[in-house]
C-alpha cells in the first residue's frame, strides 16, 4: 500500500511536471500573434497552429509559418494566409488618352503635348503656378507616364 | 520598392487624410497612387507633398490619381476659370460645338456628373451642355 501510495504521488508529480512544462494553446497563440505582421489571425488548438488573413506576398506568407514553427509547443502549422492579388494598373488607350490630354492643354497655350503608347511628354514652357494644375488635369487621365520636359518660368 | 520609399511620406498622407479606396502600384518604373479625397484641401495638400518630393514633377515616375468624391447633395457649382467665360459644349470633349457660356463667378446648376472630365450642367438662362469639370467647384 505504502509503495503504490508513493507510485502515485509520483505518477501525479510526473504529470504535473509534463503539463507544467507544456505550453497552453491560449500562450501559445498569443506569443505566436505577437510575433507575425498586422493582417495575421492566429487560432491554436491542442498545439496545432492556423494561419489566416491577407498578406503582400509569398515571402510573407512563408515567414509567417516559419515564425509559427519556431514557436514552442507548436506541433503543426496550417498556413492558409492568402497572397493579395494585386490588380494591374490601368493604362488609357492612345485614341482616348490623345483626345483627353488636348483637352487638358487646351488651356495652356505654351505647352505641347504629344501622346506614345500611354507617354504623355510635355515641351515648351509653363508659369509654375499653371504647372500643378496641368499635372493635377493630366494625372487624372490614367497614362503610363507624364514626361515633363516643361521650362518652368 | 525603391518608389514606394521615395513617395512614402506622400502615401502616408495618403492613409492618414482618409483617401479611399486608395491604391499604391508600382509598375514598370512608375509608381501609380489612386484614390478618391474627401475633399479638394485633401487632394492639393497631397499635391504639394508631391511637389516637395520631386520639385516640378520632372521625375516622371509617379502618377498621383486622386479625385475629390462628388457629393450626391450638391447641386451647384461656381465657375472657376482665370477670368474668361467657360465654354459649355453639346458634348464632352473639345471637339464638340459650344451652345453656351458661363460667367466667371457664376454659379449654375450641376446636372449629371457621371462623366469625371466633363459635368453636364445647366445655366441660370436655361443652356444645358457639358463643361470641363476643373473649371468647375461643387458648391456645399
Amino acid at each position: 500500500m505504502k509503495t503504490n501510495n508513493s507510485f502515485m504521488i509520483a505518477a501525479v508529480a510526473v504529470c504535473l511536471f509534463f503539463s507544467g512544462c507544456k505550453p497552453k494553446d491560449a500562450d501559445i497563440q498569443a506569443a505566436v500573434q505577437a510575433k507575425e505582421t498586422s493582417g495575421i489571425t492566429v487560432a491554436v488548438t491542442k498545439g496545432e497552429v492556423t494561419l489566416t488573413g491577407e498578406v503582400a506576398d509569398d515571402a510573407a506568407k512563408a515567414k509567417a509559418e516559419e515564425i509559427a514553427k519556431a514557436e514552442k509547443g507548436v506541433k503543426s502549422v496550417l498556413n492558409n494566409i492568402m497572397v493579395k492579388t494585386v490588380a494591374p494598373v490601368v493604362i488609357a488607350e492612345d485614341p482616348v488618352l490623345q483626345k483627353n490630354v488636348a483637352d487638358a492643354v487646351k488651356d495652356f497655350p505654351t505647352v505641347k503635348a504629344d501622346v506614345k503608347e500611354g507617354v504623355v511628354t510635355l515641351t515648351g514652357e509653363i508659369q509654375k503656378t499653371s504647372l500643378i494644375k496641368l499635372m493635377q488635369r493630366l494625372s487624372v487621365l490614367k497614362p503610363k507616364k507624364i514626361d515633363n520636359k516643361l521650362t518652368v518660368k | 520598392m525603391a518608389l514606394e520609399d521615395k513617395y512614402k511620406q506622400l502615401t502616408d498622407a495618403a492613409t492618414g487624410a482618409g483617401i479611399a479606396d486608395l491604391e499604391v502600384r508600382e509598375q514598370d518604373g512608375v509608381l501609380y497612387v489612386d484614390g478618391t479625397a474627401p475633399d479638394g484641401a485633401v487632394k492639393d495638400q497631397l499635391w504639394d507633398i508631391y511637389n516637395q518630393i520631386d520639385p516640378n514633377f520632372t521625375s516622371g515616375d509617379l502618377v498621383l490619381n486622386v479625385n475629390v468624391a462628388a457629393d450626391a447633395a450638391v447641386t451647384h457649382a461656381k465657375v472657376i476659370t482665370e477670368s474668361s467665360n467657360l465654354n459649355i459644349r453639346k458634348g464632352p470633349g473639345t471637339d464638340q460645338p459650344i451652345v453656351g457660356k458661363a460667367a466667371h463667378g457664376e454659379v449654375i446648376t450641376l446636372v449629371n456628373r457621371s462623366n469625371d472630365l466633363w459635368w453636364l450642367v445647366r445655366t441660370n438662362d436655361g443652356e444645358e451642355g457639358y463643361c470641363y469639370a476643373q473649371y468647375l467647384e461643387p458648391q456645399a
